[in-house]
């Protein structure tokens, strides 16, 4: 809990492209801006006149490269909104690049801000009166509902139980830290071997590492929206994904099967980044390339955000295209039925069901794009608020992981087990973060639990 | 029939190791201090183990010291064997633990109370407080006596309609066979005040003749010397060793054969006993893959045969507690000199109490110990001291006086039971202290002693001796940053050398050098000749600071957080059930344990950082709707 950190967050909706303004608000406003931007004037950043305008780069701070052009404004306190020092990044970028410089503040170790938080302390700081302040009761009133609404998704949600089962993790290695410390020659078997505590970090290290790089939702955040085109043999997978990257890249013949690796590209629709992917056939085969090719699509619908399942409209639908079906399961997807070209007054066939297109001549492009964009925003693929939510589990899992890294550093130089708690503590709390826990009373269940303790 | 017998500034009920404290605190700060014992011969008595000290409790000891309190000159001048425990695990959990002369720690206690000039020492049985109006009034003995006083303090120990259980034998008894405090549980209840049940245990004395040596463990105390106390330097004791042994198959076969026989094995009793410090029936019962426990024989004294058997405290009958301690190696033909047993008592549910350990909703009346469901003598001496100063503040007309989680583990006790109460005795733990690398035992004194001078406790001699500590320690830190030893230095590069160090690649100064892996604290004489002069304690205090600089920094950065939110007070009166929009579970909370500060109400457990939102904004809304009159505090 805190009350005037530095807060940070998107103050216009994630949208198609145009501006975006990146909030940020508290006393290390002006130290976050300094770190990640680029002026085109002489003058240095402290010197900025306050709220006023300056053309520059966004710089990344993890390779020095230019996220995008933006233009600032210091706003320094107490005219402000919140009545802190506040900083706003107008980019025009998009989505991607509002992501990133978002990223870029956050790394700063300025926090995400919580719904409703700058009129919090807007009020809070006696900017704004009672009736306005009726709104942010709202807000947070909602807040505390979603808050138990995503305690349940959360036991759905994959990525929550991951870190959940990470929190667990690092709650056992503390219980074995904590029972060693305060007590003592109690349980023989609780003594910690040498190394002991290097594996159980070293574990848990591993698996905030396979989720932050893992095929799961982490992915998305940095790579964009996994779009995958399934189809039996020849039905036109790379003919499409040549048509939507607009030049030939796959390998396109007659001969059912050639297509025996997966091709990647990266196209931007509707401002969002798109990852598209072009699989194997999909078909029982007894051809061993062409299996590793099956296998390889199957792996790759299991990470994908959205499937495109294409149809020959000139075959009709056949065994295989069911099975096809059953691979791609409860994956948001979209029917495609191609081959049009080939047949007259094709393009009436459409309905809600199937999209009719031709890879061949283009034909159906728009609309299919246009139901892209539509199920990416219906199933929340890349909502605004999903995404903010993905961002505040990448940024505790970094987080955490960095906390570790430092336990792990601590133990190497032989630090004793009271520094390396403190650690190992910390990485606890930015995981408890997301589920708002406390570490004592959990600690000592599992100390009497699972040790034999009493002198 | 009844007679008013005096007048006192402060009346403390109990004279076990909470009560003296809260004595000696309140007449020590010139008030005129009544203290009312069950008995003039159970004074600072220790019904459980003659030992004082370990984790978390030598740190309530040491600061309990650096505030002009008892229990480490006491422990010091008492002690038969001295351990620095946790030593390879860091300086913010080491801690001291001593073993004690039972006996000779009552003796010495009963002696330093009754010298006091202002405390008047008497043997009587309180069984009502007289409150009028909110107001504490005075209290009636058994005698028929009614002494007037306007602040009392509970330090009622585990006497409160105490039951002693021992098989399916069970009568009214105060804890070693004094007799129970019977009526006052009652009177509190017709006060208004919630009371719990506890359950505790203690393992059976034996006959130290009756035991063979030859096959046990010897453990010995260490030979280097310490003491709780930085008053108490320079005192030698003669040692006594304790004794190593195990339980076995056998042992635990016979316990559970008999379980039957205990009626508490039997859950036949519903009072919540300390899960750190369960029977030797349940661990048996829930480790059934352990084939042996540890058993420590430890002396109850120089002048006695008793030892105290530790880790087999039992509710089993006689004659199965002797079967079961036969069967342990070394005790094969051992007598038992007193049965082991457990008992119940009578608490305050502590959520009933403030910061200043004064009891809600009445004026002068405070609590201390295991009257507030805690367990402990270092627990039960930290509540102790701190409700005697503030009834004497309360007396005086001063302001109360509190500690923060962030300066003292007495701060992190009574913060715990105030704002989240217990359910089962109370042990401190140094995993409860979120601060603990700030918060050590080597620097209570440098933490407390000028607040403890401020209360009045600390008199010129102890204030003296903790200048020229701090003197020396700022001194030496001083000398070791501005001492540079550069490259190619003969001295420094042979030192080096010989101590496995790499050679220096630019000039460092020895308090940089001294962060490095293979050195420590007793390295600062080599580099820096001269320095012998400083006691061992300030040479390892200075260290301690440049090696886990870095660390200690982040601490205090996470204290400052911390205190912001602490310095947001509540203001008295609030009717948290009216805050709209906060969840009605986390309204009942906030009602039930009245929280002084968003900071307190934030670890009030099922109140979430989003009703704490609701909090600060509600307390917004009323300052400005009060005129902005009230001090926010923030």
């Amino acid at each position: 809990m805190y009350i005037d950190d530095t807060i940070a967050a998107l103050a216009t909706p994630l949208g198609e492209g145009g501006i975006g303004i990146v909030r940020i608000s508290g006393p290390q406003a002006v130290d976050a801006l300094e770190a990640i931007f680029r002026p085109k004037t002489e003058k240095r950043i402290r010197d900025f006149e306050s709220h006023t305008l300056y053309l520059g780069n966004i710089i990344s701070p993890r390779d020095g490269g230019v996220i995008d052009e933006a233009l600032v404004a210091i706003m320094y306190a107490p005219r402000t909104f919140t009545r802190e020092d506040v900083v706003e990044i107008n980019c025009h970028g998009g989505s991607m690049p509002l992501r990133k410089t978002l990223e870029a503040v956050l790394a700063q170790g300025v926090r995400l801000a919580q719904p409703g938080e700058f009129t919090k302390r807007a009020f809070l700081n006696g900017r704004i009166d009672l009736v306005q302040a009726e709104s942010i009761l709202d807000i947070i009133r909602s807040r505390t509902h979603e808050g138990l609404r995503a305690a349940v998704d959360n036991l759905e949600g994959s990525i929550s139980r991951e870190i959940e089962g990470i929190r667990k993790q690092l709650s056992n290695i503390l219980a074995l830290v904590e029972v060693n410390i305060d007590f003592p020659e109690e349980d023989e078997e609780a003594a910690m071997g040498p190394g002991e505590l290097e594996d159980e970090l070293n574990k848990a290290a591993h698996e905030i590492t396979r989720l932050l790089e893992g095929a799961g939702k982490g992915k998305i955040l940095r790579d964009g929206i996994k779009v995958v085109i399934v189809g039996k043999p020849n039905v036109g997978k790379s003919s499409l994904l040549n048509t939507l990257l607009r030049e030939k890249r796959a390998i396109v013949t007659d001969i059912p099967g050639t297509t025996r690796d997966i091709i990647e590209e990266n196209l931007n629709l509707a401002g969002i980044p798109i990852r598209i992917i072009d699989t194997a056939g999909i078909r029982e085969t007894g051809d061993e390339v062409e299996m590793i090719g099956v296998e390889r699509s199957r792996k790759s619908l299991k990470n994908a955000d959205l499937a495109l399942i294409i149809f020959d409209i000139t075959t009709g639908i056949q065994d295989e295209d069911g099975m096809i079906m059953d691979l791609v399961g409860d994956i948001p997807h979209l029917k495609l039925l191609n081959k049009i070209d080939l047949m007259d007054r094709a393009e009436e066939l459409y309905d809600e069901e199937f999209i009719p297109i031709s890879a061949k001549t283009g034909a159906g492009m728009d609309l299919l794009e246009k139901n892209i964009g539509k199920i990416i925003e219906m199933d929340n693929i890349i909502g605004d608020q999903p995404l903010i939510n993905r961002i505040r589990h990448e940024q505790a899992l970094q987080r955490a992981l960095e906390s570790i890294e430092n336990a792990k550093k601590s133990s190497e130089v032989g630090h004793p087990l009271d520094i390396i708690a403190i650690d190992i503590k910390e990485a606890w709390s930015h995981l408890g973060e997301i589920v708002g826990d406390t570490v004592t009373e959990e600690i000592l269940d599992i100390i009497f639990q699972e040790f034999c303790i009493g002198k | 029939m009844t007679f008013s017998a005096g007048k006192y500034d402060v009346i403390v009920i109990g004279a076990g190791h909470a009560g003296s404290e809260a004595a000696l605190a309140s007449s020590r700060l010139g008030c005129r201090t009544l203290c009312l014992t069950i008995s003039m011969d159970a004074i600072a008595l220790m019904p459980c183990n003659p030992a004082v000290g370990g984790p978390g409790k030598s740190h309530l000891v040491r600061e309990v010291d650096a505030l002009g309190g008892e229990i480490a000159l006491n422990a010091d001048k008492t002690f038969i064997q001295m351990r620095m425990i946790n030593t390879g695990k860091g300086p913010a959990v080491r801690a001291l633990r001593c073993q004690s002369d039972k006996r000779l720690y009552q003796y010495e206690m009963s002696g330093v109370l009754q010298r006091e000039k202002n405390l008047h020492m008497k043997q009587d049985l309180v069984e009502e407080i007289i409150i009028k109006n909110g107001q504490v009034k005075g209290v009636i003995t058994l005698a028929g006596a009614v002494y007037w006083s306007p602040t009392v303090i509970l330090a009622g120990g585990t006497y409160l309609r105490g039951r002693i259980i021992m098989g399916d034998l069970n009568y009214s008894s105060g804890p070693a066979g004094y007799f129970p405090a019977n009526k006052l549980s009652d009177n509190l209840r017709s006060h208004g005040f919630e009371l719990v049940r506890f359950n505790t245990s203690t393992p059976a004395r034996i006959d130290g003749d009756t035991v063979d040596y030859s096959s046990l463990t010897e453990q010995v105390g260490d030979e280097e010397e310490y003491y709780f106390s930085y008053m108490s330097h320079g005192q030698k004791r003669p040692r006594l060793p304790c004794w190593l042994t195990y339980t076995n198959t056998k042992t635990h076969e016979i316990i559970l054969e008999n379980l039957d026989k205990s009626p508490l094995a039997r859950g036949e009793y519903s009072a919540k006993a300390p899960r750190y410090c369960p029977s030797i029936e349940d661990k048996v019962v829930r480790f059934t893959n352990k084939e042996s426990h540890q058993v420590f024989l430890e002396p109850e004294g120089w002048d006695t045969k008793e030892i105290y058997v530790q880790g087999m405290s039992t509710s089993l009958p006689l004659d199965i507690q002797l079967e079961m301690l036969r069967s342990i190696k070394g005790l094969g033909k051992v007598e038992i000199m007193r049965p082991g047993y457990a008992i119940e008592y009578d608490c305050i549910q502590p959520k009933q109490l403030e910061l200043n350990l004064g009891v809600r909703g009445v004026e002068g009346l405070y609590s201390a110990g295991q009257m507030n469901g805690t367990s402990g003598y270092e627990e039960a001496a930290a509540q102790g001291i701190l409700a005697g100063i503030n009834a004497a503040m309360y007396v005086k007309g001063r302001a109360p006086v509190t500690f923060s989680r962030s300066e003292a583990y007495i701060g992190v006790l009574v913060d715990d039971l105030v704002t989240k109460g217990t359910e089962e005795p109370y042990r401190i733990l140094t995993s409860r202290a979120e601060y603990r690398l700030l918060l050590r035992q080597d620097n209570a004194d440098l933490r407390l002693t000028e607040k403890g001078r401020k209360i009045g406790l600390v008199d010129d001699q102890r204030y003296e001796k903790f200048i020229e500590r701090k003197n020396q320690i700022e001194e030496l830190t001083e000398i070791l940053e501005d001492s540079v030893i550069n490259p190619g230095d003969e001295h420094g590069e042979k030192l080096l050398e010989e101590l496995s160090s790499s050679p220096l690649k630019k000039s460092m100064s020895i308090g940089e050098i001294l962060k490095r892996p293979e050195l420590d604290s007793s390295h600062i004489e080599r580099f820096l000749p001269g320095s012998e002069k400083y006691p061992r304690d300030v040479q390892e205090q200075v260290w301690i600071e440049f090696k886990y600089e870095g660390y200690i920094k982040k601490q205090i950065k996470q204290v400052e957080n911390f205190k912001k939110l602490e310095n947001r007070k509540i203001p008295p009166g609030i009717e948290f059930q009216g805050i709209r929009g906060m969840r009605m579970e986390a309204r009942e909370k906030l009602q039930e344990s009245k929280p002084m500060s968003v900071g307190q109400a934030s670890r009030i457990p099922g109140v979430s950082p989003a009703d704490i939102n609701m909090l600060l904004i509600y307390l917004e809304q009323r300052r400005r709707e009060t005129g902005g009159n009230e001090d926010e505090g923030g």
